[in-house]
């Protein structure tokens, strides 16, 4: 029997239903749609709620710190009067490391709400060591189920940093070779343990970043009494942005823009054996960033909470070598060692702010911890031994996979700002056949935050 | 080698052979099995690299077969990067000039 026939995916949505306790068919539209807003109120928590849920665990209120030296080296390669004030949001400092506890957090308390005596989470991330501590502190008995070596054994350093970090919380973690069909092993774990699905991508795991947002808005008002003027998220499978701006909204901050920033991979297959263990970053870039936007109804839900299209208002892609720069510079300006991967957002705020006027602030809403394996040093050595050439030169010119070209000075810091209607036009498109209801295209006006001429437009184009 | 009942190990198990892979996926995974590496004690003792059965951290038991002994963690923050020198070198030049 082959992977696409097995029993189990068949049983798929069953399985999901008793292991996350929500029945999506409640929020099911007729047609192509569903009610969004209904799914994230269903769960019955407040932000208030969250906030003490959070409080009680060590997650949440981290320093929001401005870069005084990031804002004064961007302004020397901006023209006079320009070079926005750079804040950062250190994530860092949450309960494992990471703003991935703030989503952790709200699934435990569910889980151990709802009665389960364990939990699952499949991700190779910094989310596997939040799920880990946070099922420790709660007495709940835990499984990672990470995507880690090639047909080679080779593993990703820093997907082994993830793993250790899991075990030392007590977690079981199930470490696999290439390939989707981790989620057949996800759906057979669930089956057989009866666990909850601490899935990044359930209504739990946003609300936990609603906070993010608003504490940001919070401590803007505070700093320099006003809103911030921009911002920008890391953004691979649209959760923390999503999470991000739904809190800054919240609080009240009706004008802040909502920037994406995405690690450009083009080129490099995420589900390719050969093509795995030649990147340099495995969160936080196009390789989940483009497909996730695209059909955000690709995660381990039936619907997924994180909707990043219905937030971001502008989306750029940086090449590797740049992140890996402005961590250095992140290290050695302001002795802040942090991941490289949660740096992507910053490498693109450095640029951006020069486009912006001094007295603009912009944030960047995470950092992540460094540790063995997870630090740019040890990416670089594991690059260079797995064969990538490693140059200073034009980042434009870089190659995914094969080369990685650092800046020569932070004024060649590479960023592209993504066509957004490309995007548009890829969601669109597989209801190209479709007969799409008034109901229906009211769905992907907010789906996509456009109007409905633009959504003829765009169904004139799949044509 | 026999190895102790008891003892912490890692084993490795075929999930499926590259004939029962996706359809969907790219030709060079598709060529190469899915493997799954899990950590646990020993049920009864075995031999390296034969058949064994573990008691995971959750209490699961589960076959494989057995590939290591006390299993280590052997990531680390890598060799020298000469990259990384030149980079804080520009920027420290960039930043401070003669400042520093």
């Amino acid at each position: 029997m082959s992977y696409d026939a097995k029993d189990l995916l068949s049983r798929r949505n069953e399985i999901m239903k008793k292991s996350v306790g929500i029945d999506y068919d409640n929020f099911e539209n007729d047609g192509i749609g569903f009610d969004y807003d209904k799914m994230m109120n269903a769960s019955g928590y407040t932000l208030a709620d969250v906030r003490t849920i959070q409080q009680h665990s060590m997650v949440g209120n981290t320093p929001l710190i401005e870069l005084e030296n990031l804002t004064r080296y961007a302004r020397k390669f901006a023209k006079a009067g320009f070079g926005a004030r750079i804040f950062l949001k250190d994530e860092a400092a949450n309960l494992s490391g990471s703003f991935k506890a703030r989503r952790a957090a709200v699934s435990i308390h569910k889980a151990k709400e709802l009665g389960y005596k364990g939990v699952v989470a499949a991700t190779s991330g910094n989310y596997g060591a939040a799920i880990a501590a946070l099922a420790a502190k709660a007495g709940l008995k835990c499984i990672i189920v990470q995507e880690c070596f090639d047909s080679n054994n080779v593993a990703q350093p820093e997907i082994l940093e993830k793993a250790r970090a899991c075990e030392a919380y007590g977690a079981e973690v199930l470490q696999l070779s290439v390939g989707p069909e981790l989620f057949y092993t996800f759906l057979n774990v669930l089956d057989e343990t009866g666990y909850f699905n601490a899935s990044l991508y359930s209504p739990y795991g946003i609300m936990g970043i609603e906070t993010l947002g608003y504490e940001i808005v919070d401590e803007m008002r505070h700093k320099v009494n006003k809103d911030p003027d921009v911002v920008i998220c890391t953004n691979a499978g649209g959760g923390n942005l999503t999470g991000t701006a739904r809190g800054v909204k919240k609080a009240g901050a009706s004008e802040t823009l909502i920037y994406g920033a995405s690690v450009d991979l083009q080129g490099l297959h995420m589900a390719s054996d050969n093509d795995f263990n030649r990147k340099s970053f495995t969160t936080g870039h196009t390789g989940f960033g483009m497909p996730f936007a695209t059909n955000p109804d690709r995660s381990d839900v039936p619907r997924s909470a994180a909707r990043p299209m219905r937030y971001m208002d502008k989306y750029f892609t940086v090449n590797q070598g740049s992140v890996f720069f402005i961590t250095e510079a992140l290290t050695v300006l302001e002795g802040l060692e942090r991941g490289p991967a949660g740096n992507t957002s910053l490498a693109v705020a450095f640029k951006i702010a020069q486009t912006m006027r001094e007295d603009e602030t912009i944030v960047v809403q995470e950092t992540e911890y460094t540790g063995a394996g997870k630090h740019h040093q040890p990416q670089l050595s594991f690059a260079k031994r797995n064969g990538i050439n490693l140059h200073f030169g034009n980042p434009f010119s870089e190659k995914p996979g094969k080369d990685i070209v650092f800046p020569e000075s932070a004024n060649d810091i590479a960023i592209k700002d993504v066509d957004l209607d490309r995007i548009r036009l890829s969601y669109i498109k597989r209801f190209k056949d479709n007969n799409l209801t008034d109901s229906d295209k009211a769905f992907l006006m907010v789906e996509l935050r456009v109007s409905e001429e633009k959504i003829d437009a765009l169904l004139r184009q799949t044509q | 080698m026999l190895v102790d009942k008891g003892k912490y190990v890692r084993i490795r198990k075929h999930i499926l052979p590259p004939e029962q892979r996706a359809s969907n996926i790219p030709e060079d995974t598709k060529k190469v099995p899915l493997k799954m590496w899990i950590k646990g004690r020993l049920v009864e003792e075995a031999e390296l690299f034969e058949e064994a059965e573990i008691i995971t951290a959750t209490g699961r038991r589960v076959k494989g077969v057995l590939k290591e002994v006390e299993p280590k963690h052997k990531h680390s923050f890598g060799d020298f990067v000469e990259e990384i020198l030149r980079m804080r070198e520009i920027i420290l030049a960039e930043m401070w000039g003669d400042e520093q």
